[in-house]
């Protein structure tokens, strides 16, 4: 974590040291590590479309890193104007320091989600352990790799779908608690992020199974030319990395009506096109069905059906004292 | 002030309030910061955060895995020291220069590359592990990478004491009739005591913190090899600072007290070679 820190703090200088935002904009967009290539994309797509239509100049510097470690940065004063996280529960910790105002998950279309995504299943070659399904995995002799939930986006999203998998399928408590126990017991290595779990799993060439963003997922298997295939479950969780403009820093830069076209600009068609593009499930249907051979069908399930929100589930399965710390107590 | 003045450095209160303001800025006020955030905890949250099952298991290891390697770097590093020192060798400025690269190398590439080199299928892992040696996601895992980034520590606290250490007390001790073992105890050692406890005291502190390295090679699992600074991590990620900060607090205190405790050897060690 430390790692990222210092890159961001030069970043808010450079930012806070730019010129006025007369005739060229800059947005400073905060997002989570595996987006670099789409948002890379987006950008250079949305600053054409801007200066077609408004003679604007825009520039997009983005900022990535462990989506948490990112809010904890914006918080404590990186200049954001936009902030793209993983997850509600990042995005939520810098409203409720003040910096994002008012009902915010409101503001933009589909409950600020232009795009969702999921958790799913890389195995080796021709699926050797027969890995179809959440049950699969905890026959014997199955390693599984997967992020740590406790410091890990991919890693807390891995277990609310492994407890998903059990409870909405008429599965008790006791028999998810039992569930996720095995599973956990059977993973060998806790990497601390997303990309450390694709290392180890690809690289090192540990474990039978890597539960991995969707996206994350189709690159690895693409990179392996063969030597992975991709294992859709019947049932995952719905991951929704929620958009927001910073309300506290656009005002005080002025940005706002850039950043607000910016973030509009993720549910146009073309926006929707290129989010589809790089393996995240899109808002709009019309898109999300033009490529549905992209993306396989099965139950998402929301956040909800298992808790109240993101922030209840965390704390009752992941914070200390929840569910994840009693699997590793040893009895 | 006649006697202050003969002093190389000039204004005695110019260099002691540099010093000092040095010593506030860089390293006492980040101290009081993160003391003063704990503090915002009643003590029954404090404790709660800082002493749980989960948490002694972490400073246990954490203090344990220090202290081993610190062990470990004492010996390599002393026959290390020797080496440069005492012989002379093609290559040997090479190597000197070699001791001082894992404190430049990002020490998360050392982690990343100690994993790798030491799982199932790495160069030295498609040997050991047969052998039943799990050197990477172990316990033994924490320790390398510890030793890799503590030697340069000993190394360069013992050479200089070395070089400026007379043979002729060694070739006299080896006159008297004294045996190879008895001239390294009694003659060379003692006077190496300071030195190898300084390094052993940097090696030592330089192993706790280190959070980049230990996370890629540990496997991270709770109460097997999950360091106490992943734990500070862990609780970060929920915005907890309040209890993050008390297991840093925690971390700090045991720090200082054990490495007081070696001040105080190394003391010791100094009038004990004098004498």
């Amino acid at each position: 974590m430390k790692i990222h820190f210092l890159p961001q703090a030069i970043l808010a200088v450079l930012v806070a040291a730019g010129p006025s935002p007369a005739a060229s904009v800059e947005l400073l967009n905060v997002s989570y590590d595996p987006t670099r290539e789409l948002w890379r994309e987006l950008n250079a797509s949305f600053i054409a479309q801007y200066q077609k239509e408004k003679g604007v100049t825009v520039s997009v510097k983005q900022s990535h890193g462990g989506s948490s470690s990112q809010a904890r940065a914006v918080i404590d004063g990186l200049e954001a104007d936009v902030v793209t996280l993983a997850s509600y529960i990042d995005t939520d910790a810098i409203a409720q320091r003040g910096l994002i105002t008012g009902d915010w998950a409101k503001r933009l279309p589909g409950n600020s989600l232009p795009y969702t995504s999921t958790i799913v299943f890389v195995v080796r070659k021709g699926n050797p352990k027969g890995i179809k399904d959440w049950p699969d995995l905890v026959k014997p002799g199955v390693e599984i790799i997967t992020p740590n939930p406790k410091t890990s986006g991919n890693g807390y999203l891995t277990f609310f779908s492994a407890w998903g998998s059990v409870v909405l399928r008429g599965g008790t408590r006791a028999q998810a608690m039992d569930y996720v126990t095995k599973l956990y017991r059977q993973v060998p290595v806790l990497d601390s992020g997303a990309r450390g779990s694709t290392v180890t799993f690809v690289q090192r060439e540990i474990g039978d199974v890597h539960l991995a963003w969707e996206n994350e997922a189709r690159l690895e298997v693409a990179e392996a030319k063969g030597d992975l295939d991709i294992v859709y479950p019947p049932i995952s969780i719905r991951a929704e990395p929620h958009v927001a403009i910073v309300d506290v820093n656009v005002d005080r830069k002025k940005t706002r009506a850039v950043a607000e076209a910016y973030l509009r600009y993720l549910y146009t068609d073309a926006g929707q096109e290129i989010i589809a593009k790089h393996y995240y499930r899109p808002a709009n249907d019309v898109v999300l069905k033009r490529n549905a051979a992209r993306f396989p069908t099965l139950r998402l399930f929301s956040i909800k059906e298992i808790a109240l929100d993101f922030p209840d589930a965390h704390k009752q399965f992941i914070a200390e004292g929840g569910v994840f710390d009693r699997i590793y107590k040893p009895r | 002030m006649a006697f202050v003045n003969r002093r190389v450095l000039p204004g005695f209160s110019l260099s002691l309030g540099y010093t000092m303001f040095y010593l506030t800025v860089l390293v006492l006020l980040p101290i009081l910061a993160c003391i003063s955030k704990a503090s915002t905890l009643t003590f029954d949250q404090f404790w709660a955060a800082v002493w749980t099952e989960r948490t002694r298991a972490a400073y246990l290891l954490t203090f344990g895995t220090s202290l081993v390697a610190a062990g470990v770097n004492v010996v390599l590093g002393l026959l290390v020291a020797w080496v440069l020192v005492r012989y002379r060798f093609p290559g040997r400025r090479l190597m000197d220069s070699l001791i001082d690269l894992p404190l430049a190398l990002p020490t998360a590439v050392g982690g990343l590359v100690y994993a790798s080199l030491y799982v199932k299928k790495g160069w030295l892992g498609q040997y050991l592990v047969p052998l039943g040696i799990q050197a990477a996601y172990s316990r033994l895992a924490i320790v390398l990478v510890l030793v890799f980034i503590g030697l340069p520590f000993v190394v360069r606290t013992v050479q200089p004491v070395l070089e400026d250490l007379d043979a002729e007390a060694e070739e006299a001790a080896a006159s008297l009739g004294a045996s190879r073992w008895q001239s390294f105890r009694r003659v060379i050692l003692p006077p190496l005591y300071p030195a190898l406890l300084t390094g052993f005291a940097l090696a030592f502190a330089r192993s706790l913190g280190e959070y980049g390295s230990v996370v890629f090679v540990s496997g991270n699992m709770p109460y097997k090899t999950e360091i106490a600074p992943v734990l500070i991590v862990a609780r970060l990620q929920e915005y907890a600072y309040g209890e993050a900060t008390a297991i840093a607090v925690v971390l700090l205190a045991i720090s200082f007290a054990m490495l007081v405790l070696i001040n105080l050897l190394e003391r010791w060690s100094k009038g004990a070679a004098h004498a």
